[in-house]
């Protein structure tokens, strides 16, 4: 198969970029889009170009490396699942395919299509973790969870921290990722003790990275490689209306903003 | 040089409790005094790092990622093994422990192995406490399932994503120090050498993968926690990042490497499908207990699968292994994959492939449990090959999956470098010839959690350390050579992308050092990998500058670390004069074609001292002597 093409070029963070054109010939239709970008890469290194830089690594859509706007769509035209897994049989032959890096204030872009994602990381500092410091933990089996608790925490917690659902989101929101980790802990009875705590520091946190307000568009979900339920919102902002309601001075004192 | 193994005298069982009472301590007052630098944050790097911090040590940790999350230990899917007994069917430490050390062929260290069974058991509390959602019963209770190599079912999983579930807990428990000052967070920045003043370790160079900088960090004691090799065959189920560069240097720096040629070929993965592939996917070992693998029995049987009727498949596990079918351990099952296609049996395009079969299981559990149990690993199958699972069965070919072999450690997990540290499948330590399904994460996780936590204040409250300044020749030195390394990786300006040297070497490898090997084959690549490492450094093309996010210099940097590390596989394959484990010396084999070791020759550790830029590296002994168990071939009969 062959293709056009015009992908997001920048230096650095600090530089314009722009769209330019290559031609990608010869690609097979069993090769994921990755490899694609790779085939195009040899050739561009072998002629002493600059290849195109982006973040991959796992390539079987866990890691949550890989992040392209592929046609103005998040990861692509295949439904659940991240850029690394789709293939080149779901594009035409001859056909032009743009390629762009994430978009969001919240995403810096360092070099072509790697952005900085490590406002993700500041909000799971802020909370998104249960205090349990290694050693003393009671026998697993003492803490009994019911088997659609547990399912409906791993349904959350099978986010891969791509940033898809910022990047589709109108208003830049990452309350998909947010509300994902709030969810995964909340549905846990370990997770209990500072659930609303958690929920109230998270949120500030998420605010301070200047990712958007969330106005349930939906589009999150439907980028989302994990196909991970905006129920999730829901219960996040349930939560933190709980939070807000209960909170004690000590709370407050505590909300340092990560 | 001797190779101390510093294994605790005493009964077997009670080696590690004696241990841990008679290791120093550091008081807690003076913990904050002592600086530890971690290398990676995959299960291993991210428990110990939050593990040591919240102990009270400064913990700086590093990695090439752009999160501590992305590490490759995410994509394990199956499970991790626990000797908790909770099925009530006979499982135990010593079971665990028996298992593991039979499965790894007689070539891991008995103590070790032991220390790795105990810890088990406590890891499963500790991710269960952090919130690891591990599959469940209806009443609540954790449960269980069987994986390759064992007869008991002690194997935890979170769906088919367990090393996803397992590293998020750990790194959730890091983000948790990161916030409170007690780790410092190098992301995006990979070690690019070890520092080593008066034979101690003392600190390491990275290179900021952003802007190019190439730094020096000094501590008083260095981690490694920089994952397994597996990416020297190009092709592998490893995440493409994967490389053996951190482990390589501190080799070069004086660490002995052990048994670099104990590789592991997993049975299951999809088969490459064109020269184009950049890595193969692994289809989950736990398939393995629902589906059954077979084979035409005619050769170039080009019918369909549905098309092959009963009587003229050979369910070739179950036929050659009848007490263990299909959960034979992974090198047993890979060679017999093998081994059908060698004989014009294999399936697909290229001949190259197996059958996994669903249809008796959807026939005897329905359709609905089988999607419950493997439907994300039959969803990702279908979107790779195009071919449902549920209808057809599986093509499945053994693949590069995981490196037994590592840097040599003793008891205490410390190289042959004093200070030097080394976890999880970086190290040698604790699968012998051959790594049981569900133990690599368990592996990581003990040492990560329970073991270097404590051995590292044993090795701090005794190690007298002068103060180090970054003004000190060696840390210079090092520095200069960093910098001088990448200025002429890009300065060569060849003609060929680096990325086309790997698929030559990993094509050597697969090829020579594989699933089988012999002496012919391992000399032959020994001198093929010397050409094409000669015209590495005289014809690659590493496009861009060295002051900048530069792709293609991190894989040329790497590559030239892998084209080093396949000679010395070779070279140690071709020394170890038997077959053991994922070892495989066609030379020796039994009569009906399995591994045949020698125990009396080789029951050791091989481990390589580097001895300089062209010389032949010594082969270091250390002797494994089995006190517990009783050496004998393995049968899976």
């Amino acid at each position: 198969m062959n293709f056009t093409l015009k992908v997001w070029r920048q230096a650095n963070a600090k530089s314009a970029g722009r769209l330019e054109t290559y031609a990608a010939k010869e690609i097979p239709s069993d090769a994921s889009f990755l490899e694609m970008i790779d085939i195009v890469n040899d050739h561009l290194e072998a002629d002493g170009k600059e290849p195109i830089a982006f973040a991959h690594d796992c390539r079987e859509g866990i890691c949550g490396s890989c992040s392209m706007m592929i046609d103005g769509v998040a990861h692509g035209p295949v439904k659940g699942a991240a850029t690394c897994q789709v293939h080149m049989r779901s594009f035409k032959d001859g056909q032009v395919i743009t390629i762009e890096p994430w978009r969001s204030v919240a995403f810096p872009v360092l070099k072509d299509l790697v952005t900085d994602r490590s406002a993700f990381d500041r909000i799971i500092q802020a909370g998104g973790y249960i205090s349990a410091p290694t050693g003393g933990a009671r026998d697993a089996n003492e803490i009994l969870v019911a088997k659609s608790d547990s399912d409906s925490a791993m349904d959350a917690a099978a986010c891969i921290g791509c940033g898809a659902c910022v990047a589709a989101c109108p208003n830049g929101s990452a309350s998909l990722f947010t509300g994902a980790k709030i969810a995964h802990l909340a549905r846990l009875p370990q997770g209990q003790p500072e659930r609303y705590k958690r929920v109230e520091l998270m949120v500030a946190q998420m605010d301070d990275e200047h990712f958007g307000h969330c106005t349930l568009y939906g589009e999150c979900q439907a980028a989302c490689p994990k196909q991970i339920s905006i129920d999730v919102i829901g219960l996040m902002n349930r939560d933190y209306i709980v939070a807000m309601a209960t909170k004690t001075p000590d709370m407050a004192g505590a909300s340092g903003h990560g | 040089m001797e190779l101390k193994s510093k294994v605790p005298s005493g009964p077997l069982e009670q080696k590690w409790d004696s241990h841990r009472f008679n290791m120093k301590l550091v008081n807690p007052a003076n913990k904050r005094k002592y600086h530890v630098i971690v290398v990676g944050a995959g299960l291993a790097g991210a428990s110990a790092s939050a593990t040591m911090s919240e102990l009270g040590y400064r913990v700086s940790c590093f990695v090439y990622h752009d999160s501590p999350r992305r590490a490759h230990s995410i994509a394990a899917q199956g499970g991790i093994n626990a000797a908790k007994n909770y099925q009530n069917d006979g499982d135990s430490i010593k079971r665990l422990f028996y298992d593991t050390i039979k499965g790894g062929d007689f070539r891991a260290r008995e103590a070790n192995v032991h220390r790795l069974a105990q810890c088990s058991v406590n890891i499963i509390d500790q991710c269960v406490a952090q919130g690891v959602p591990f599959a469940r019963e209806y009443g609540g209770l954790l449960t269980n399932r069987s994986f390759g190599g064992a007869q008991v079912s002690r194997t935890f999983y979170a769906r088919g994503q367990t090393g996803q579930q397992l590293l998020l807990g750990a790194y959730q428990a890091l983000e948790k120090q990161i916030a409170k000052g007690a780790v410092a967070m190098h992301t995006m920045t990979e070690m690019i050498d070890v520092i080593v003043i008066d034979g101690v370790a003392r600190g390491i160079v990275a290179r900021d993968l952003t802007t190019g900088r190439i730094s020096t960090h000094l501590a008083d004691a260095v981690v490694l926690a920089t994952g397994g090799y597996g990416n020297v065959y190009f092709l592998s189920t490893n995440a493409k990042q994967c490389n053996v560069t951190a482990a390589w240097r501190a080799y070069k720096r004086g660490a002995a490497f052990g048994n670099p040629c104990f590789t592991q070929i997993h049975p299951t993965c999809i088969p490459q499908a064109g020269e184009f592939q950049s890595k193969l996917t692994l289809m989950s070992e736990s398939l393995r207990n629902d589906g059954r693998c077979w084979a035409p029995v005619k050769q170039g049987d080009t019918r369909s699968a549905r098309d092959i009727p009963e009587s003229e498949r050979d369910y070739f596990l179950e036929r050659k292994y009848p007490s263990f079918g299909n959960l034979a351990p992974r090198d047993i099952a890979s060679r017999a994959a093998k081994e059908v296609c060698d004989e014009g049996r294999g399936v697909g395009d290229t001949g190259l492939g197996v059958y996994l079969d669903f249809a008796d299981s959807i026939k005897r559990l329905g359709e609905k449990t089988v999607a419950e149990r493997y439907g994300n690993l039959f969803e990702m199958y279908e979107r790779i090959t195009d071919e449902n699972p549920y209808r057809q069965p599986m093509r499945i070919y053994p693949a590069v999956h995981y490196t037994m072999g590592g840097l040599w450690v003793d008891y205490n997990l410390m190289s042959t470098v004093p200070g030097l540290h080394v976890l999880g499948e970086a190290n040698f330590s604790d699968h012998g010839a051959n790594r049981l399904g569900a133990s690599a994460l368990m592996q990581g996780l003990a040492d990560g959690y329970f073991v270097i936590p404590v051995t590292i204040g044993d090795y701090l409250a005794q190690a007298k350390l002068a103060p180090v300044t970054p003004e000190h020749p060696e840390v210079r030195a090092a520095e200069a050579a960093a910098n001088d390394r990448m200025k002429r990786l890009v300065g060569i300006k060849g003609k060929r992308a680096a990325d086309s040297f790997h698929r030559d070497l990993g094509k050597i490898m697969w090829e020579k050092c594989g699933m089988a090997r012999n002496t012919a084959s391992l000399t032959t690549a020994i001198q093929d990998i010397g050409a094409l490492k000669e015209e590495f450094w005289r014809n690659v093309n590493v496009p861009g500058s060295d002051a900048d996010l530069n792709q293609a210099l991190e894989k040329a940097n790497r590559i030239a670390d892998f084209m080093e590390l396949g000679e010395l596989m070779c070279r140690d394959a071709l020394e170890r004069e038997e077959s053991c484990g994922g070892h495989f010396r066609t030379e020796y084999q039994t009569p009906d074609g399995e591994a045949l070791r020698n125990d009396d020759d080789f029951a050791h550790v091989a481990a390589w001292q580097y001895t300089g830029e062209g010389a032949t590296p010594t082969r270091l002994v250390e002797p494994l002597t089995f006190e517990n168990v009783q050496l004998s071939q393995r049968s899976y009969k």
